[in-house]
């Protein structure tokens, strides 16, 4: 359990576009060990919040920086049952790439989360096909409630 | 100060940045995912918030400075720095943020240079006392128990 620490490092700056390490925190095997996430920010702070909240309930994740780093993961094979996407960042925002990954035919569950309160851009990442949103920040509670969503839809 | 004193402090000061509104919830959920694989966790979390705080408090005095005032760009830092506030519970930073959006918002460059001026002090404050939170913490690691 825990962070394998080769993998892990931040992104320089939440407006750079310096290579994003990646987190991977190993599966604790508990309740929500099945599931595989992937955290799309480029905050540091953000990037280290969902990936503790997620390696706390024994979720397998994966850290990336932007929508095009999100958008190139998949392409290289890899799959996730959980998308959490943020919307403002640089190279490719949450909004595009969700297109994109709903385009590409990605049926995992993207959840949007945002600091945004206005409505047209709520709409506009709803319409991109995430499965639902929510406000930042993200709690243990709320990370819950989308897990055991996931969980019933199996 | 032993343990059971320095304890009796901590938990007073923390109490005391709940109640003048310069914490919120968030932060207890910070401490909550603190645990012996990340014993640093929450100073990590807040160091990086000051680094980004300090960087983004750069760019918009520079950006205000400016003959022609990007109010786009201007408002997109401040809504990074509300939103890294309001991640780690940073709440009158959050909320001084608020007012700085709609200074941008109505284009209002004095307005900006004044809710500048507000967030750069609230900043100053929650810094000081979150600094002061965790040399408290680190003389209650090393204190002798009671």
């Amino acid at each position: 359990m825990g962070i394998d620490a080769g993998m892990w490092k931040l992104a320089g700056s939440s407006s750079s576009s310096s290579t994003c390490r990646r987190f991977h925190a190993s599966s604790l095997g508990g309740s929500s060990g099945e599931v595989k996430a992937l955290v799309v920010d480029d905050s540091r702070i953000n990037q280290m919040l969902h990936h503790k909240l997620l390696d706390n309930l024994g979720v397998e994740n994966l850290v990336v920086c932007n929508g095009k780093e999100a958008v190139d993961i998949h392409v290289s094979g890899k799959q996730f049952d959980l998308i959490l996407m943020d919307i403002d960042m640089p190279v490719m925002n949450g909004i595009e790439a969700t297109r994109k990954l709903r385009d590409m035919g990605i049926r995992s569950v993207i959840t949007g989360i945002s600091s945004h309160t206005l409505d047209h851009v709520k709409q506009e990442f709803i319409a991109a096909g995430i499965d639902e949103y929510h406000e930042k920040p993200l709690t243990s509670a709320k990370l819950l409630s989308i897990l055991n969503k996931i969980k019933h839809k199996d | 100060m032993d343990a059971l004193q320095l304890r009796k402090q901590l938990s007073n000061y923390t109490a005391q940045l709940f109640d003048e509104g310069f914490l919120d919830e968030q932060f207890t959920q910070l401490q909550q995912l603190q645990d012996e694989n990340n014993p640093n966790f929450v100073v990590e979390v807040v160091t990086l918030f000051f680094q980004d705080s300090e960087r983004l408090l750069d760019e918009l005095a520079k950006s205000l400075v400016q003959p022609e005032v990007d109010f786009k760009k201007v408002d997109a830092h401040v809504h990074q720095l509300k939103g890294s506030s309001s991640s780690i519970g940073a709440h009158r930073v959050q909320r001084s943020c608020i007012s700085f959006r709609n200074c941008c918002n109505d284009r209002n460059v004095e307005g900006c240079l004044k809710s500048l001026q507000e967030v750069r002090h609230e900043y100053s404050l929650i810094k000081d006392k979150l600094e002061t939170l965790f040399s408290l913490e680190q003389q209650l690691l090393g204190a002798p128990s009671e």
